[in-house]
C-alpha cells in the first residue's frame, strides 16, 4: 500500500521528493515496528530530503509519532519494543546494535509536543547539551548559546534574562527555548513531535516561522494533528493510517489532489 | 465529490451539497435560457425571447450568492483537496454559466429583430448549432450533478463539431450577404446569433475542463479540439473566385 517516492510523479513544486537534485538525509526501507507482539509500523518506506521538511500526519495511532521515536532510536529506553528494517543515514543503518546512540540523539534532535525545559537557566538549557559532546571555552558557549537563541528567534527576547530561570518563559518561548536547546548541539535532522499542540495561535506562528527558517540548514520531519499546519509548514507530507504509510507527495498535492481515496477522506474531514 | 462518505462536521457536509445545488439550479436556469434563446430564433416566438432575457436577473442573482457563499466556505472551512477543487470550480463554473445566460439573452434580443424580415433561406444551420449546444450544455450539467468525469470529457471533446458548423454557416451567411444586399441585416444579426451559440459552446467546454479537474484532480491536456476558423474566412464573390480558406 505504502507509497515510495520514486514511484512519485514529480510536481512542479520545490517540495517534489525524489527527484535528483533533492538529496536524501534518512532514508526508511521496510520498517516494521512492534510495541510487543503489536506491530505498529507496516513496511514502511519513506525518504527524508535534505533541508526539507517532511509532515507526518494521521489519526491518533496511526503510528507517525511511532516512527519519529525510531528515527532517535528513543524506543530504546522501552524494553519489548523493537523495530526491524533499515533507516539509512550517511550510510549506516541506525538500528544496527553498534550504533552510538548518544552520538546518534546529538544529530537526529528532537523537541516534543509540551516544552521541557531544564528546572535551571536559559542560558544552562541551552549548554547543557552541548557540554555532553563538546569542550568549550566559557566565551564559545557563550557564543553557541547565543547563537542557538538567535536561530530559535528567542534571542531577542531572552537576552538580558540568561541567568533567570527558564520556568520563568511562556509556553510559546518554552518551545522555542527547546528548539534552541536541540539545534545548540548542531543536530542534522529535527523532529518535532507536535511542537505547537500546547501553545496558543500566535507562538504557534512564531514556532512554524521558525521551522521555516531552521530548514535552510536543518532536515526537519513534524508530526502534527493540525492539518492546516502540515500544509503550512511541510514541503511534503506523508499520510500514515493504523501503521501504514498510505501516501507520501508534495504538500501541494495532499492538500489539493491526493491521489488515494484514504488521503482525500481524512485530508477533508471525511473520516468514518 | 465523494459520495461515499459524508463529512464529520454535517453543517460542511451540507454546505457543500448546498453549493453544488446551486450551480446545478443555475446550470438548469441557464439551459431554459439557451433553450428559449433557441425558440426565439428558429421558431420566432416572441414570447420565449422576452422570456430568455427576463430570465437573466435571476441567473446574475444566483452567480452573487454563489460568490458570497464559496468566499464564506474558504474563510470558514479552510477547504483542502477535492472540497477545495469543488468549491473553487464552483466561483469558475458560475462565471462561466452566467455569461453563457448573457449570450443568451443577447441571442434572444437578435431574434426580435429577425422576426421583422422574411427571410429567403432556412434556419436549419443555426438550428441544428443550437440543438448540439444545447445537448452539450446539458450534458455537461449532469456531469456536475453526477460528479461524472466520463461525460466532462464527452463535452470536452464534443466542440469541435459546433466549431464546424460555425464556419460554415459564417459561410453560408457571406454568401446571402452578397447575394442580395437586402439580406445584410438579418445575416449579421444571425452571424452574431451564430457566434453567440459557439461561445456557449466554449463556455460549456471550459466548464467540462474545470468540473474534470473538481472531480478528478486531473488537468485536461491543453490540446482540446479547437476549430473556429472564421477569423481566416475569405469568401470571394462567385465570377472571381470559389470560395477559399486559408
Amino acid at each position: 500500500m505504502s507509497t515510495t517516492m520514486s514511484d512519485q510523479k514529480i510536481g512542479e513544486s520545490a517540495a517534489s521528493t525524489g527527484s535528483p537534485e533533492v538529496a536524501l538525509r534518512l532514508s526508511i526501507r521496510n520498517l516494521d515496528f512492534f510495541y510487543g507482539a503489536n506491530k505498529a509500523l507496516k513496511s514502511i518506506n519513506l525518504d527524508l530530503p535534505e533541508r526539507k521538511v517532511t509532515g507526518m500526519i494521521g489519526p491518533s495511532g496511526c503510528g507517525k509519532s511511532t516512527l519519529l521515536r525510531v528515527l532517535n532510536r528513543m524506543y530504546d529506553l522501552y524494553p519489548g519494543q523493537r523495530a526491524v528494517g533499515e533507516v539509512m543515514f550517511d550510510g549506516e543503518n541506525i538500528l544496527d546494535k553498534g550504533i552510538d546512540i548518544n552520538v546518534l540523539r546529538s544529530r537526529i534532535g528532537m523537541v516534543f509536543q509540551k516544552p521541557t525545559p531544564f528546572p535551571m537557566s536559559i542560558a544552562d538549557n541551552i549548554a547543557f547539551g552541548v557540554k555532553l559532546h563538546e569542550k568549550l571555552s566559557k566565551a564559545e558557549m557563550a557564543e553557541r548559546v547565543e547563537w542557538a537563541l538567535t536561530k530559535a528567534a528567542l534571542w531577542g527576547e531572552v537576552k538580558d534574562r540568561l541567568n533567570t530561570n527558564a520556568a520563568g518563559l511562556s509556553g510559546g518561548q518554552q518551545q522555542r527555548l527547546c528548539i534552541a536547546r536541540t539545534i545548540a548541539t548542531k543536530p542534522e535532522v529535527i523532529l518535532l513531535d507536535e511542537p505547537t499542540s500546547a501553545l496558543d495561535p500566535i507562538s504557534t506562528l512564531k514556532v512554524e516561522e521558525l521551522i521555516d527558517e531552521l530548514k535552510r540548514e536543518f532536515t526537519i520531519a513534524i508530526v502534527t494533528h493540525n492539518m492546516q499546519q502540515a500544509a503550512r509548514c511541510a514541503d511534503q507530507v506523508a499520510f500514515f493510517y493504523i501503521g501504514e504509510m498510505v501516501e507520501v507527495g508534495p504538500a501541494t498535492q495532499i492538500f489539493t489532489a491526493p491521489r488515494q481515496k484514504r488521503t482525500q477522506d481524512y485530508v477533508t474531514g471525511r473520516f468514518g | 465529490m465523494n459520495d461515499e462518505i459524508q463529512h464529520i462536521v454535517k453543517s460542511y457536509e451540507q454546505e457543500l451539497v448546498q453549493l453544488r445545488d446551486l450551480v446545478t439550479r443555475m446550470g438548469g436556469l441557464v439551459e431554459s435560457q439557451v433553450a428559449l434563446a433557441t425558440d426565439a430564433v428558429t421558431e420566432g416566438d416572441a414570447s420565449a425571447a422576452s422570456r430568455a432575457v427576463e430570465q437573466d436577473p435571476a441567473v446574475d442573482a444566483i452567480e452573487r450568492e454563489a460568490e458570497q457563499f464559496v468566499i464564506r466556505l474558504l474563510a470558514l472551512r479552510q477547504p483542502v483537496a477535492g472540497d477545495l477543487r469543488q468549491i473553487v470550480a464552483t466561483l469558475k463554473i458560475t462565471t462561466d454559466l452566467e455569461r453563457i445566460g448573457d449570450y443568451a439573452a443577447n441571442i434572444a434580443k437578435r431574434s426580435i429583430v429577425l422576426n421583422q424580415f422574411s427571410l429567403p433561406f432556412s434556419l436549419s444551420g443555426v438550428a441544428s448549432m443550437a440543438r448540439l449546444v444545447q445537448e452539450n450544455l446539458k450534458l455537461v450539467i449532469d456531469a456536475i450533478d453526477l460528479a461524472d468525469p466520463e461525460k466532462t470529457v464527452q463535452v470536452w471533446r464534443a466542440d469541435q463539431a459546433v466549431d464546424d458548423l460555425y464556419n460554415a454557416l459564417f459561410r453560408e451567411l457571406i454568401t446571402y450577404m452578397m447575394e442580395d444586399p437586402r439580406n445584410i441585416t438579418p445575416c449579421t444579426h444571425l452571424l452574431f446569433v451564430a457566434k453567440n451559440f459557439e461561445r456557449i459552446g466554449d463556455h460549456a467546454t471550459n466548464i467540462a475542463e474545470i468540473a474534470h479537474y473538481a472531480i478528478t484532480g486531473e488537468v485536461l491536456p491543453d490540446g482540446r479540439p479547437k476549430g473556429d476558423n472564421s477569423a481566416y474566412a475569405i469568401v470571394r464573390p462567385r465570377e472571381q473566385d470559389q470560395s477559399v480558406s486559408s
